[in-house]
C-alpha cells in the first residue's frame, strides 16, 4: 500500500473515529437517555447482544440488494444495447426509462407487493426499479460518446456493428459503466430498505427495515440505531467493492482513475 | 526490410485516386471546396498545402470515403469510392490527432486493423513487430498510450497505418504536433518507405518547407472558399538528403509556393 492510498483511508477513518469520540462524550456529559439517543457503545453492545436476529436481517437485505443490483445491471445494460443500435428504439422507449425513474417506488411498491404474492422477487423487483435508471442512462451515453476519431478509423477498415460495438463502444464506455455501478450499488440498498417498509411483512422472511419498524413500535431506539449502523455498513462496502472493481478493471488506462479524486 | 511486405507493383497503370470536379457544401452551408479535379497515379506522392480552413481535411476525408462530395464523384484504382474497399487494393488514414485506444497497449492500438481482418494473432504480431521496428518503438510495444509523448502517439498511429501494407497512405497533417527534428527524421522515413513499398501517399500540410521537401507534386490550395489554386511539380530526383533543405533549388521551389499561397489569398480578400 503506498503513501497516497494510506492518506486516503487514514483521513476519513480518522474523522469518523473522532465523530464517534464526541457523540459517546455529549451523550455520556449530558446524560442523554437511551430512548432518545444511545451513546455508541450501547448501540455496539445492543448490535452484538441481538446479533442472532440482526446478521439474519442484514443477510436477508443483502440479498435483496445484490439480487436487484444485478438484475438492474444486466436489464440495464441489455436496454442500452438496443438503445444505441437504433434511435428510433430510444426516441420510442426513452421516455418511459424516465417516467419509471420519476415515479417514487413508495407509490408503486404496494401494487407490486399484492401482485406478486413471494415476497423475494417483490422486493427485488422494487429495488430494481429504483436502480436501473443510472445504469440505462449512463451506459447509453457512454456507448454513444466514442472518440469520433476512433469510429471514423474503425469505419474506414470497414469494420462490422458487432465489431464497432465490442471492440470501441463496450470498452468506451467502461468508465461510465463503473459509474453507474456505484450509484446504483446504492440506490439498490434503498430501493431494498424502502420497499421492506412498505411491504411490512413478517414471518421469517425479513431484512434490516422489518427490524427498524418493530424498533420503532417497541421505542428500542438502540436496536433502531444498531440496525441502522448496519444499513450504512452494507452501502459503504458496496460502495467501496464497487471503486476497487472500477479499480483493477480501468484503473490503468482511465485518467480519473489514475488522479485519485472520487 | 522483408522482401515479403513489398506489394506487387503490376498495377500501377491504374490511377490510385481520380478526383472529378468533386465539390463539398456541409449542410451548414458552408462552402468547404469548391469543384476540385485531381489524378495521383499508383506510386505518387502528393503534398495538399494550404492554409487552415481551405478545405485540405475535406478533400482527404473525401478521397478516404468518410464524407461523401456534395456533387462531382472519386474514384479509387477506377472503383467508385462505396465499392473500392472490396477491391484488392489497401488504404490507410494517418489522422491529424493520434486516435488511438486508450485501454490497449501500442501493441494492441498497431494490431487492431489486421484483428478486424481476420488474420492469425502469430501472423499479426510479426507484422506488428517489423512496423514498431520502422516507426523506431520496437522497445514500447507493451506501453499503454498515456505512457508516450505525443511525438510516440503520433509515430504508433503511423505504424498501424503501415501494418496493412496500403497501396494508398493518406496522411493528414501527421507529423503537425512534432518539433522540427523529430519531424525531418520522420520526413525521411516516410520518403525511404515509400519508395521501397511503391506506394501512393497523399500528404496534408501546412508546412511550405515539409511539402517540398517530401513530393514530387505539390496542389495549393486557397481558402474561402476552398479551392485549388495550382499543381507545382517538385523536380528533384529521390533519395532526396537534408543537403537538399539547404540548396538553392529548395529555396527557389519554396519562394514559388510561398508566392502562390500569398496570391490566393490576396485574392480571396479581394473576393470577400
Ligand atoms: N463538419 C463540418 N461542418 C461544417 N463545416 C465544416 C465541417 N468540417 C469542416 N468545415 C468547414 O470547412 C472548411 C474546410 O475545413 P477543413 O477541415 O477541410 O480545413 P483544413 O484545410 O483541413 O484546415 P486545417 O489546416 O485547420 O486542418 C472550414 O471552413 C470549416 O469550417
Ligand atoms: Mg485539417
Amino acid at each position: 500500500m503506498n503513501r497516497r492510498t494510506l492518506v486516503h483511508m487514514l483521513f476519513p477513518v480518522t474523522i469518523g473515529v473522532v465523530l464517534v469520540a464526541i457523540w459517546q462524550y455529549l451523550v455520556v456529559a449530558f446524560k442523554v437517555p437511551a430512548y432518545i439517543v444511545p451513546s455508541p457503545w450501547a448501540t455496539l453492545k445492543t448490535l452484538v447482544s441481538n446479533w442472532s436476529v440482526l446478521g439474519h436481517a442484514t443477510l436477508f437485505t443483502l440479498e435483496i440488494t445484490l439480487l436487484s443490483l444485478l438484475v438492474a445491471t444486466v436489464l440495464g445494460v441489455i436496454i442500452a444495447f438496443i438503445f444505441v443500435q437504433n434511435r428510433m428504439i430510444e426516441t420510442a422507449f426513452f421516455p418511459y426509462v424516465v417516467l419509471l425513474q420519476v415515479t417514487p417506488i413508495v407509490a408503486i411498491a404496494p401494487l407490486i407487493i399484492i401482485w406478486i404474492n413471494n415476497t423475494v422477487v417483490a422486493l427485488t423487483i422494487c429495488s430494481t426499479l429504483v436502480a436501473i435508471f443510472p445504469i440505462i442512462s449512463n451506459m447509453t451515453l457512454g456507448l454513444r460518446s466514442v472518440s469520433p476519431g476512433l469510429s471514423a478509423y474503425f469505419k474506414l477498415q470497414n469494420a462490422s456493428r458487432l465489431q464497432l460495438l465490442l471492440r470501441l463502444r463496450v470498452p468506451s464506455a467502461l468508465p461510465n459503466f463503473f459509474a453507474a455501478l456505484r450509484i446504483a450499488s446504492g440506490l439498490s440498498l434503498i430501493g431494498a430498505v424502502v420497499a421492506e417498509f412498505v411491504a411490512g411483512t413478517g414471518g421469517s422472511n425479513t431484512g434490516l427495515a422489518y427490524q427498524i419498524l418493530q424498533a420503532g413500535y417497541q421505542l428500542n431506539i438502540p436496536l433502531m440505531f444498531a440496525a441502522l449502523v448496519l444499513i450504512s455498513a452494507i452501502g459503504i462496502g458496496l460502495f467501496a467493492l464497487m471503486t476497487l472493481l472500477s479499480k483493477l478493471v480501468i484503473g490503468r488506462w482511465h485518467e480519473t482513475e489514475q488522479e485519485h479524486r472520487q | 526490410m522483408t522482401q515479403t511486405m513489398t506489394p506487387p507493383l503490376t498495377r500501377a497503370n491504374v490511377p490510385a485516386v481520380e478526383v472529378l470536379s468533386a465539390e463539398k457544401v456541409y449542410p451548414n452551408g458552408t462552402q468547404a471546396l469548391r469543384p476540385v479535379d485531381l489524378t495521383i497515379q499508383q506510386g505518387d506522392f502528393v503534398s495538399l498545402l494550404g492554409p487552415s480552413g481551405c478545405g485540405k481535411s475535406t478533400l482527404l476525408k473525401m478521397i478516404a470515403g468518410l464524407t461523401a462530395p456534395s456533387d462531382g464523384k472519386l474514384l479509387r484504382w477506377r472503383q467508385p469510392i462505396a465499392r473500392a474497399h472490396k477491391s484488392l487494393h489497401k488504404l490507410a488514414f494517418v489522422f491529424q490527432e493520434a486516435t488511438l485506444m486508450p485501454w490497449h497497449s501500442v501493441r494492441r492500438n498497431v494490431r487492431l486493423p489486421l484483428e478486424l481482418e481476420g488474420i492469425s494473432t502469430t501472423e499479426a504480431n510479426k507484422r506488428v513487430d517489423e512496423v514498431l521496428e520502422l516507426v523506431g518503438l520496437e522497445g514500447f510495444a507493451n506501453a499503454l498510450p498515456r505512457e508516450l509523448s505525443g511525438g510516440m502517439q503520433m509515430r504508433v498511429s503511423i505504424a498501424r497505418g503501415l501494418v496493412v501494407q496500403p497501396d494508398l497512405l493518406l496522411m493528414d497533417e501527421p507529423f503537425g504536433a512534432l518539433d522540427e527534428i523529430t519531424r525531418n527524421r520522420l520526413d525521411s522515413d516516410l520518403l525511404r518507405l515509400w519508395k521501397e513499398r511503391g506506394l501512393s501517399v497523399v500528404f496534408v500540410t501546412h508546412s511550405i518547407a515539409e511539402s517540398v521537401f517530401l513530393s514530387e507534386r505539390v496542389v495549393v490550395m486557397a481558402a474561402r472558399p476552398g479551392r485549388v489554386v495550382e499543381e507545382v511539380c517538385i523536380e528533384e530526383p529521390y533519395p532526396r538528403t537534408d543537403e537538399f533543405r539547404l540548396s538553392s533549388r529548395f529555396a527557389e521551389y519554396s519562394m514559388k509556393l510561398q508566392q502562390s499561397l500569398l496570391s490566393a489569398s490576396q485574392d480571396s480578400e479581394v473576393r470577400a
